[in-house]
C-alpha cells in the first residue's frame, strides 16, 4: 500500500486529493490541515461570506462527508512541523510521525503583519481564513467606522461590503493609486471613482505608521500627522509563501517553493501547488508566483496527475476575478506586459473590457461586466488582433473564435 | 434524493445522486464526476462548468441568466442546450435529467 501525504488542507490540496481519486489511485491519501474546517474556497471570504449572503456549505471545495466517502484521511486542526527527506515522513506538532511515498506541499501563503506602534490592539484584523472572517463580522455589527488599510482587491471587496452594509469606510493607500501592484492607471481611476461615488473614502500616498487605541482597543489610525478615527481596522497589504517547511527540509525555494512544469520540486518524490509555489509558466516565458485559485487548481490536477507517474505539464494563461458591490471584473494575462491599451464599451456604464496588447497580440484584458470579452481574452491570448475590431462595438467578437 | 447523469464525451455514464438545492456543478464535484473543472466555485465567473442538457430535460432546467449567457456565448463548444452546471439548482422535477460534458473546458 503506498501513502499519497499532502500538507495544508486548502484549495490545492483538496483538489489534489481529488484528482488522486479520479485518477483511479486506490491506496491511502493523508490530507494535514492547521485549520477547523475541511478544505474551502477564499474568494466568498471577502465578498459573500462576509456580507452573510453564503453559510459555510457553499464556501467549502466539498462536503464534509466528501472525504468519508472517497476514503481520504482528513486530518484538520494538526500543524506539520518538518518534513524528512531520508526517511520520507512527516512530523506532526504533536510528534507523531507519518510515512509518505509521494508528499505534496500545498501550505498556501499567510497575510503579511504590521510591526508598528499600536499594531497588537483589539479591533486589528487580517483576513485570509474563515475563523478572521467570522471575527470581522461579529466586530462589523457593532463597530461604525472601519478603515482598511491598503488598496488592493481584498481590500476593496471588504470595503465594497462594508459600505453597503452602512459602515463608515476609510481605506488606506500607500502608493499614489490603489491597486497599484496590479493594474494599470486607468483601471485605479475607474475603481477609485466608483468607490468614492458609493461612499467609500480613499486616502491614497498615506502610509499607516501607527494605531492609538482606548482600553485596549483601537481607537484611532495614525498616518504620520494625522489620525483617521476607526472601531475596526482590517489589514490586507499582501501575503507571504509558507515555504519554512520545505526550505528547513533543504528543498530548493525561492520566492517561493521552486517547481518544474511538473509541480515537482527539488526532491523527485515531493510536489508542491498552490501559493507557496514559484513556476515556470511556458507560455509566459517566465517563472511565476501566483496568488490565485485557477492556479491553484490547476497546479493541483497537474501535481496529481505526475504524482500517479503521469506526464502533465502546467502551462495556462493566468486569469483572476473580483467582486466588487454588483460589478465582476475578470483579468486574464498581467496589463503590464502590453503597450497599447485598447477601450471596449464605454467605462460610464460600468460595462467595458481594457484589452491590452504587445506588438498587436492580446497579453491581457480586464473586463468589467463584460464576461464575453474575458472568454474571447482567454482564447486570444498571443494572437494578433486589429485593434480597431476590437475597439469597435458593432465588431462581433465570436468571429475572433470557434474552431 | 434525485439522481443526474452524467455522460461524459467518450460516452462513460455516471448516474449520482444529489441534495435539492446543490447546483448540478456540486453534484458532479462531490462524486468525482471528471470533466467539470468548476474553478470560481460556482459564481459564474470561469464557465468551466459547461453542460449540454438533454433536449428532454431542456424546459424543466430553466433558463440562463444573462451573465450565464454571455459566459457560455462565446465557448468553442457551445450547442444550442449548453448551460453553466453551477447554475442549475437541482430540484424534485429534475430527478433523472441527463447532461452530457464537453470534451474540453475553457
Ligand atoms: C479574502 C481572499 C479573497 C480571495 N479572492 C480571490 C478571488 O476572487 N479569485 C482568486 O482567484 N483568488 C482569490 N484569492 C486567492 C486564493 O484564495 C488563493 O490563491 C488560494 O486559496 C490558494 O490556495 P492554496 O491551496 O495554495 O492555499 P490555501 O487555500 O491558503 O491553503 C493552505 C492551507 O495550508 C495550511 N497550512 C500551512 N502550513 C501548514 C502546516 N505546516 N501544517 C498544516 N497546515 C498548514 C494553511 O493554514 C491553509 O489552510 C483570495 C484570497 C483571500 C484570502
Ligand atoms: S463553476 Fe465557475 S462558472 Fe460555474
Amino acid at each position: 500500500m503506498t501513502a499519497m501525504v499532502i500538507i495544508g488542507a486548502g484549495q490545492a490540496a483538496g483538489q489534489t486529493a481529488a484528482s488522486l481519486r479520479q485518477g483511479g489511485y486506490k491506496d491511502e491519501i493523508v490530507i494535514l490541515g492547521d485549520e477547523a474546517h475541511p478544505p474551502y474556497q477564499r474568494p466568498p471570504l471577502s465578498k459573500q461570506y462576509l456580507s452573510g449572503e453564503h453559510g459555510l456549505e457553499r464556501v467549502y471545495l466539498r462536503p464534509e462527508k466528501f472525504y468519508a466517502d472517497q476514503s481520504i484521511d482528513l486530518r484538520t486542526g494538526v500543524t506539520v512541523s518538518s518534513i524528512n527527506r531520508t526517511q520520507k515522513t512527516v512530523m506532526l506538532d504533536d510528534s507523531q510521525i507519518i510515512h509518505y511515498d509521494k508528499l505534496l506541499i500545498a501550505t498556501g501563503s499567510r497575510p503579511r503583519k504590521l510591526n508598528i506602534e499600536g499594531s497588537d490592539l483589539k479591533g486589528i484584523h487580517y483576513l485570509r481564513t474563515i475563523a478572521d472572517v467570522d471575527g470581522i463580522r461579529e466586530a462589523m455589527k457593532s463597530a461604525k467606522s472601519v478603515c482598511i488599510v491598503g488598496g488592493g482587491y481584498i481590500g476593496l471587496e471588504v470595503a465594497s461590503v462594508a459600505v453597503v452594509a452602512g459602515l463608515e469606510v476609510n481605506v488606506l493607500e500607500m502608493e499614489d493609486r490603489i491597486l497599484q501592484r496590479v493594474t494599470t492607471s486607468r483601471m485605479s481611476e475607474f475603481y477609485h471613482s466608483l468607490h468614492s461615488n458609493r461612499g467609500v473614502k480613499i486616502h491614497v500616498n498615506t502610509a499607516c505608521s501607527g494605531f492609538s487605541g482606548v482600553d485596549g482597543k483601537v481607537a484611532e489610525v495614525i498616518c504620520g500627522a494625522s489620525a483617521i478615527n476607526a472601531d475596526l481596522v482590517i489589514v490586507g497589504i499582501g501575503i507571504i509563501p509558507n515555504v519554512e517547511l520545505a526550505r528547513d527540509a533543504g528543498i530548493d525555494c525561492g520566492n517561493g517553493i521552486l517547481v518544474n512544469d511538473h509541480c515537482q520540486t527539488s526532491d523527485p518524490d515531493i510536489y508542491a501547488a498552490g501559493d507557496c509555489t514559484n513556476h515556470p509558466n511556458p507560455i509566459l516565458n517566465r517563472r511565476l508566483r501566483l496568488e490565485s485559485v485557477p492556479n491553484a487548481m490547476d497546479q493541483a490536477r497537474t501535481a496529481a496527475a505526475n504524482m500517479l507517474g503521469g506526464d502533465k505539464i502546467y502551462a495556462a494563461v493566468p486569469w483572476f476575478w473580483s467582486d466588487q458591490y454588483e460589478l465582476k471584473l475578470q483579468m486574464v494575462g498581467f496589463s503590464m506586459d502590453g503597450e497599447t491599451e485598447v477601450l471596449r464599451g464605454d467605462k460610464d456604464t460600468n460595462q467595458f473590457a481594457v484589452f491590452y496588447l504587445h506588438e498587436g497580440a492580446v497579453v491581457a484584458v480586464d473586463a468589467v461586466n463584460s464576461p464575453r470579452e474575458f472568454m474571447v481574452a482567454k482564447q486570444l491570448y498571443g494572437k494578433q488582433v486589429n485593434a480597431a475590431d476590437l475597439s469597435n462595438p458593432e465588431f462581433e467578437l465570436k468571429s475572433l473564435v470557434g474552431k | 434524493m434525485p439522481s443526474v447523469k452524467f455522460i461524459e464525451h467518450d460516452g462513460t455514464e455516471h448516474v449520482v445522486d444529489g441534495n435539492i438545492g446543490d447546483s448540478l456543478m456540486i453534484v458532479a464535484t462531490s462524486n468525482l464526476v471528471p470533466g467539470i473543472d468548476a474553478d470560481c466555485g460556482g459564481e459564474c465567473s470561469c464557465a468551466t462548468c459547461h453542460v449540454i442538457v438533454d433536449d428532454a430535460w431542456m424546459d424543466r432546467a430553466g433558463s440562463a441568466s444573462d451573465s450565464e449567457e454571455s459566459m457560455l456565448d462565446l465557448n468553442p463548444d457551445r450547442g444550442s442546450n449548453s448551460r453553466l452546471s453551477c447554475q442549475i439548482p437541482l430540484t424534485e422535477e429534475l430527478d433523472g435529467i441527463v447532461v452530457q460534458l464537453p470534451e474540453f473546458q475553457y
